[in-house]
């Protein structure tokens, strides 16, 4: 199924893809209502809540640029130095930034 | 997080306010991605309205993009639907980390947080509930300042995009990933999760590279979460 964007197709679609990211946004915390948070339950969303980020960011690492790659590895080391997030993201797009101006 | 401690699912306006003004440094690098969207939609021929109204409706980056690369005189509705659902689907498991502080509010309230709920706020919300303090005005508040920042930046991409001279050489790109990475980074730390985000990396890579397109987030998270169900902490 097509839908032609020239007159209100565009709006359809955008209210198409409007409504299948708010099940996204709804949909996990509606199936949690029904999920009773035992110890177990509590270890699997803490697990998987640092494990969506590590997720995001794998590919990122493997196939990003060199500047990408040093980007992320500054980020880590000056987060777990001084601990402080602005200053770690700062070096890191200042690190990627050197990297891809040769 | 062994047990929910009453006060940290607190939802004043103060809290609102609060969160609302620890996002705004990033809701500033968020305006630079809005405008690579605005300045994409536009070549892309999304009118101006279309891809204001978009950004306000949808506000989810990555899935946009892709919606990008389906556009044409017409739109596969379905490809477009898996496409935007396996993009977002990330959002399914937020939802359901943020469930056990959500669920102390009433159901309108409950809902009515998750509709700004991305990774960034989401990330900030959960560091401030695994360091004892409340979270759910930097989801709320803070997701306000970045679903501003996106529907501003689209409308300057729009109009003035082709003023930024190639953003990726100033690493500008790099800007989200390495957000998460000290959110990663600043979390709890000790082997057992060194383990579990290791379990959660390789997944992602796999399915990066052998699953449909769009599903290495859910499997990585899937892997370490079902991982740390199985390997569980001593209780207290």
């Amino acid at each position: 199924m097509n839908i032609d964007t020239a007159g209100y197709g565009t709006l359809i679609v955008i209210v198409i893809m409007a409504i299948v990211t708010l099940a996204t946004r709804w949909g996990g915390v509606f199936v949690m209502s029904f999920v009773p948070i035992n110890y177990r339950v509590q270890q699997f969303i803490t697990a998987m809540s640092g494990s969506v980020l590590v997720a995001v960011l794998a590919p990122l690492a493997v196939k990003g640029d060199n500047g990408a790659r040093l980007a992320l590895l500054t980020t880590a080391i000056v987060m777990l130095t001084l601990k402080k997030p602005l200053p770690a993201i700062a070096a890191g797009i200042l690190a990627a930034a050197l990297v891809r101006q040769f | 997080m062994s047990n929910v401690e009453p006060h940290l699912h607190e939802l004043k306006l103060t809290h609102i306010y609060d969160g609302f003004k620890q996002l705004i440094p990033l809701a500033l690098f968020v305006i630079v991605f809005g405008v690579a969207f605005g300045l994409a939609a536009a070549q892309t021929g999304l009118s101006d309205t279309s891809a204001v109204l978009m950004s306000t409706l949808v506000f989810a980056g990555a899935s946009q993009f892709a919606a990008l690369d389906l556009w044409g005189q017409q739109v596969p509705v379905v490809p477009l639907m898996i496409t935007v659902f396996a993009i977002n689907a990330r959002h399914l498991l937020m939802g359901a980390t943020l469930y056990p502080w959500l669920r102390e509010l009433p159901v309108a309230k409950r809902y009515g947080v998750m509709l700004v709920v991305s990774d960034a706020n989401w990330a900030m919300a959960m560091q401030a509930f695994s360091r004892g303090k409340p979270g759910l005005g930097l989801l709320f508040g803070g997701g306000i300042a970045l679903w501003v920042a996106w529907i501003l930046g689209s409308w300057l991409g729009l109009h003035f995009g082709s003023a930024i001279e190639d953003p990726v050489s100033f690493g500008l790109d790099m800007v989200m990933g390495c957000f998460l990475l000290a959110m990663v980074v600043g979390g709890k730390k000790n082997l057992r999760m060194f383990i579990i985000w290791t379990v959660a990396a390789c997944s992602s890579l796999l399915a990066y590279w052998y699953l449909p397109a769009n599903s290495h987030v859910v499997v990585g998270a899937l892997a370490g979460g079902i991982l740390g169900a199985l390997w569980m902490e001593k209780q207290q």
